[in-house]
């Protein structure tokens, strides 16, 4: 369980998060939505440690994080980006396995938990030794979310991870990153900009404005029971809900 | 490198195996990665040092010589005798003038060079009352320099006429000149100004001309050889005077000071070698210097010279000639040279300007003052570099190479700089989220990505680098330079292509091999 309480970022006065109380439960996939600069992207990298708040604290099961336990507390989370941040001197697989490998994994183990995760995202064998430059966006998308599923952390964290890709890409990653979502059954947060994918994907969403959590809930508790008529002009922003 | 054995594997290579059994279907690049960037750079540092061993190997005597034929020739006579006692020795020739060879001597950077004893009271004691021998000789052991006895000749100013024309007229020394002032002389307008040149000389010795008009020193001897002019002043053991058939006329006044050649040498010296010297003292008279001055002009061979010393009455100890060296072996001791200094400035500003690089790539005050002084270095011509260097450190080949690692210095900070700085922030987040150290993100991924940038500034480094060796012949330092200016001192442009052709090949190897080590050290990824 990820808890923020009272956690507050602003970047040279700008407000990014006013102070937001929030949580994330266990096995449960959570969807931070909202329009651009809302802060949903700042609680991500506020979880993994990229940027320190300025106040409140964050704590995962309990324990509250602190710059000691970085490295550690990175290492259990699994961190996607939208546009993958695939290093491009390393293969498909150096990318995926380089964390097993400074930890001092056996060659072996990389290979077996390289080719057990290619299956899990589908990913086509033949294309691991490839470079990411030599990958479509979506190939890449789905070699970034098997570098941040290799050490099987229990938390995973995606930003934005299907937003650089073309509709029909993003359709079948969508379907792919549920079925995957379910088997693992991990911790899961992620970020969108689209209620259609939050609500397909997550079982609670968040949703955000200005740096101020709106609302937490389904869609239909946003549907329903709206906690401010900015829900109901968000949703109705949304055209393509009228098919979900 | 005779019996050296070869490495054992290292424990990367073991590795590199290792990964190819379990990954028997892939063949090429699969599971090597990150690890191959790092075991290259290995290897190529490991052949590297081991490509400088040769060179490290010290001399037991260095044998100075000043930039001038008859310098050259004393000096290779000394590396003669020396190398006969079975000490090696290396001659390093023209490594400047009087004040160089005079530092490099008291700085221990040569054991010896040789001299003349009008230019050591006069300008290295500056003792104004013509001291004595013995008082010389005092002098230098304060600063543990000994001086040999002279060894025979005196290189003085001296009038010369034509041989036949001197006949003719009965004129032996400059008081017989005095009965004829019907002749015309032709000084040099150097000695014709001089405070203690022709006017002082004319009045001591009570002289008078027809006609006296100066003329250029490298015209002078075929003037008086055609009898355009019938006196000129000159050096006493000028190779010309030989050439020409001129005749030397006797200071029979002893107007003009002394300029007998001696060797300076440090106290300190092998004894052997000493010894040997010795047995050159009072051995080579005026006109002895003057044949080998002749030959080796004529020759455009120093060596030869010597040798013409040996062959013609004295017998070195072994009596075996000193090999000449043939132009492949010249233009092979001069790229070891200049390699000596360009391999080990080079390896030595890497070693510097990539953790300097790396810490410029972070924005900040420091950054600024790395790359600044780095500027600042760059904005000095090279060859002012080298020369300011010089009251620091003295001439050699290490002074040459603190230059060289100097001014190598930007191109690689910078490039490295640059190179870190470029990586994308994606990028750099995704490897600190994934919960990498600071240094294996630095190690894994970023350098291996600014690869290369930073391989380019060490190739622009390089290149400049062997470009600006070229000057390191000023220092005495050797290498083509050492043949450039060889050929400016001779004004043989053949001489001086002995360095320049050799120096625009080794630059444009240097080119090649850097695109090689680009397919080698540059991750397959990102080429």
């Amino acid at each position: 369980m990820i808890e923020l309480r009272g956690v507050s970022k602003s970047y040279g006065g700008q407000l990014a998060l006013a102070p937001a109380t929030l949580r994330f439960d266990d096995g449960k996939t959570t969807a931070l939505i909202g329009p651009s600069g809302c802060g949903k992207s700042t609680i991500l990298r506020l979880v993994i440690g990229l940027i320190e708040p300025d106040e409140g604290e964050i704590s995962i099961g309990g324990k509250k994080l602190t710059p000691e336990t970085l490295l550690l507390r990175r290492r259990g989370m699994g961190y996607v980006i939208q546009e993958g941040g695939l290093f491009p001197h390393l293969t498909a697989e150096q990318n995926v396995w380089l964390m097993m490998k400074h930890l001092g994994e056996e060659v072996k183990d990389c290979v077996k938990r390289v080719t057990e995760l290619a299956k899990l995202t589908r990913f086509p064998e033949d294309a691991l030794t490839r470079y990411p430059g030599e990958l479509s966006g979506g190939q890449r998308q789905r070699v970034s979310l098997m570098r941040a599923l290799a050490l099987d952390p229990p938390i995973l964290l995606l930003d934005e991870p299907l937003g650089a890709l073309d509709p029909l890409v993003r359709n079948k990653l969508q379907t792919d990153l549920k079925e995957i979502f379910e088997t693992l059954a991990k911790t899961v947060v992620f970020v969108t900009h689209d209620m259609g994918e939050a609500a397909y994907l997550a079982d609670s969403i968040v949703l955000l404005r200005e740096g101020k959590v709106v609302q937490q809930g389904s869609l239909e508790d946003f549907q329903k029971r709206p906690a401010d008529p900015f829900v109901t002009e968000f949703l109705s922003a949304q055209r393509s809900l009228v098919t979900i | 490198m005779n019996g050296r054995n070869l490495p054992p594997p290292t424990p990367s290579l073991s590795f590199r195996t290792r990964v190819r059994i379990s990954f028997h279907d892939e063949p090429g690049s699969r599971g090597m990665g990150f690890r191959s960037w790092t075991r290259s750079s290995h290897i190529l540092l490991t052949l590297l040092l081991v490509l400088l061993v040769p060179f490290v190997r010290a001399q037991d005597v260095v044998v100075g010589s000043k930039k001038f034929t008859e310098s050259y020739v004393l000096g290779e006579i000394a590396k003669k005798v020396i190398q006969d006692t079975g000490l090696t020795v290396e001659h390093r020739q023209g490594m400047g003038a009087t004040g160089i060879l005079w530092e490099a001597l008291k700085k221990g950077e040569v054991t010896m060079y040789p001299e003349y004893t009008g230019t050591l009271w006069q300008e290295l004691l500056k003792d104004p009352k013509k001291p004595t021998m013995t008082e010389m000789r005092a002098e230098c052991a304060k600063l543990g320099i000994g001086v040999s006895d002279p060894l025979g000749f005196n290189n003085t100013y001296a009038l010369v006429m034509s041989d036949e024309k001197a006949d003719k007229l009965g004129i032996k020394t400059m008081s017989d000149l005095a009965k004829h002032p019907e002749l015309n002389a032709g000084p040099d307008p150097e000695f014709l100004g001089r405070k203690d040149g022709w006017g002082p000389m004319c009045q001591a010795y009570g002289l008078k001309f027809a006609s006296t008009r100066a003329i250029d020193h490298g015209l002078v001897y075929r003037s008086v050889a055609h009898g355009d002019i019938d006196v000129t002043d000159c050096y006493s053991t000028d190779a010309q005077i030989a050439q020409f058939h001129l005749r030397v006329l006797d200071d029979d006044k002893d107007f003009f000071p002394a300029y007998r050649a001696v060797f300076l040498y440090r106290l300190n010296a092998p004894p052997k070698a000493l010894e040997a010297i010795r047995t050159l003292e009072g051995k080579i008279d005026d006109a002895t210097m003057r044949r080998l001055n002749a030959y080796a002009e004529e020759h455009k061979d120093y060596t030869a010279a010597a040798n013409q010393f040996f062959g013609a009455g004295e017998k070195s100890p072994t009596g075996k000639p000193l090999e000449s060296e043939s132009l492949s072996a010249k233009i092979l001791r001069y790229t070891l040279v200049h390699l000596k200094l360009v391999v080990i400035s080079l390896l030595a500003t890497i070693l510097v300007a990539v953790p300097l690089g790396i810490l410029a790539s972070r924005r900040g005050l420091l950054s600024s003052a790395i790359l600044g002084f780095a500027g600042i270095i760059q904005t000095i011509p090279s060859l002012a570099l080298l020369v300011l260097l010089v009251p620091l450190l003295g001439i050699g080949q290490w002074t040459a190479i603190l230059g060289l690692f100097l001014y190598s210095l930007l191109p690689i900070i910078r490039n490295t700089a640059t190179g870190l700085q470029s990586i994308p922030t994606p990028i750099r987040e995704s490897a600190q989220a994934l919960g990498l150290e600071p240094e294996a993100q630095l190690t894994k991924i970023y350098l291996p990505m600014a690869s290369r940038t930073i391989l380019a500034g060490i190739k622009t480094a390089a290149v400049i680098n062997v470009g600006t060796a070229t000057l390191a012949g000023l220092l005495g330092a050797g290498g083509y330079g050492e043949a450039i200016q060889s050929g400016l001192n001779l004004n043989d442009v053949g001489i001086m292509l002995q360095g320049a052709v050799p120096a625009a090949i080794l630059a444009l190897l240097v080119q090649f091999l850097f695109d090689g080590l680009d397919r080698v050290l540059i991750p397959k990824g990102i080429r």
